[in-house]
């Protein structure tokens, strides 16, 4: 079986209608460095996409008897990617190595990661990359307030991209910045046509490619601590925060309290991001989850910096701060003295 | 709640850290399975107190859950216990709880 690193990366690019998703990744696939990517886009817009390899999916979404909406098999997807993965073990399509998938305006992207890493085929063969949403600088703060899709999108993604800010004035931009910033602590914040995005800034780079792995956990601690601590929205609010814990944490009572957390909270975890200081490990380890689903852990080749706390960003919607932090650290006190050690 | 959600089907879970080689090379101590499946029974079995449960091993493969009268349950992995836990509890299982961690602190534990 590949290792999970190996595997072809799937990057979403999400976002609301009409926020560009097209044109940016029309802009992308112009890059030598994503010449061999494979697009699966849900709608042929306007903005005509010129590529060898597009392909149009369905976005049907299979609901699973749980009735749990991030855990459902997106089937579109599913004979899309089979049927690409045997074209190009056949020789019949351009070898590809990275596959983007555009979604339409209203979609949740998190059904992807669930199909991604449940299928029985094509979790052998792809992995999620980075989510890449769109916001329209414009119209995003009353997509915002009206659409529960919009903010979840916002929530869920690695990067933010800002279209429109030539339309909007210095002080829309930076409040549509500060709003984002609430819900999404970790994801750099970019726009489109100020910062002219780099391929590798938006898709290539992530938490298991070994070349931009250290970029990206860079990206979002200096996200992170961008971050105001605006804990003073209603409770049942989509917030991000980052919790520290000094000491290492067994790696073992972690997933204990984990798994826990989310099998009871899931659907109100919308992501996880975190740098852990594992108990006898001298380097850090990666963790990164999508509501009920967690990645394979990954590791970093050095500490970022002289700062050896664990750094786990949370996006949640209703559970207080206080609490995580209580209970992380009575789980964590449940393993032996001798597994809560740093490394000699 | 799934009880697929979490489980990479055909991969290890990931809270196994002997299944994830790359990701954990840098720790020098060997972590065999077996040694890793005891620690992780007995950290469960401390938070399953709270809920009249008992996990134990078996045979290596899978774990089997025991509740108080008697029933029982075969789970693969943490993911799939806490589903069961929920079915065979006197209550759903949750982290968060005060009264679950006031009673580890009070068993000792954290």
């Amino acid at each position: 079986m590949a290792e999970f690193a190996g595997l072809t990366p799937i990057n979403v690019v999400t976002g609301f209608l009409g926020s560009g998703k097209t044109t940016l990744l029309a802009n992308l696939l112009r890059a030598p460095e994503l010449a061999d990517t494979a697009v699966l886009v849900n709608e042929f817009g306007e903005v005509g996409l010129d590529h060898d390899l597009l392909r149009g999916v369905a976005e049907s979404t299979l609901l699973l008897d749980n009735g749990c909406l991030c855990c459902a098999i997106r089937g579109d997807l599913q004979t899309a990617l089979r049927d690409l993965l045997s074209q190009r073990e056949r020789g019949e399509v351009p070898h590809f190595r990275r596959v983007v998938i555009e979604t339409s305006g209203l979609a949740d992207p998190v059904p992807i990661a669930y199909t991604l890493l449940t299928e029985p085929v094509l979790q052998h063969h792809f992995r999620l990359g980075g989510i890449t949403t769109t916001v329209d600088a414009v119209n995003a703060p009353a997509q915002l307030r009206d659409y529960p899709e919009s903010v979840k999108q916002v929530a869920v993604a690695d990067r933010l991209v800002l279209s429109k800010t030539d339309l909007s004035t210095p002080d829309e931009v930076a409040a549509l910045r500060r709003q984002l910033r609430q819900l999404n602590a970790s994801a750099p914040i970019i726009e489109a046509a100020m910062d002219r995005p780099h391929p590798a800034e938006l898709l290539t780079d992530d938490m298991y490619e070994a070349e931009g792995r250290a970029r990206e956990i860079d990206r979002w601690l200096a996200a992170a601590a961008d971050q105001d601590a605006l804990d003073h929205q209603h409770a049942d609010e989509i917030r991000s925060f980052a919790l520290s814990y000094e000491g290492p944490l067994d790696w073992t009572a972690f997933g204990v309290w984990m798994t826990m957390l989310l099998h009871r909270h899931g659907e109100n975890v919308l992501r996880i991001k975190g740098l852990l200081n594992v108990a006898g490990m001298p380097t850090p380890l990666l963790i990164n989850g999508v509501q009920h689903i967690v990645h394979p852990p990954s590791h970093l080749a050095a500490w970022p910096g002289d700062d050896r706390q664990s750094r786990i960003i949370f996006i949640v919607r209703g559970i207080d701060r206080a609490r995580l932090e209580a209970s992380l650290a009575a789980f964590n006190g449940l393993a032996a003295p001798e597994d809560r050690q740093a490394v000699a | 709640m799934c009880a697929l959600c979490g489980i990479l089907g055909g991969r290890r879970h990931w809270t196994e850290s002997t299944g994830a080689p790359e990701a954990f090379a840098s720790r020098p101590e060997a972590h065999t399975r077996h040694r890793e499946r005891q620690t992780r029974t007995r950290l469960v079995n401390a938070v399953l107190d709270h809920y009249g449960l008992r996990l134990a091993d078996w045979s290596g493969g899978q774990y089997v859950l025991r509740g108080r009268t008697g029933r029982t349950a075969l789970v693969d992995n943490l993911s799939e216990l806490w589903a069961e836990a929920d079915r065979l509890g006197s209550r759903d299982c949750d982290p968060l709880d005060p009264d679950l961690l006031a009673d580890l602190k009070a068993r000792g534990h954290g």
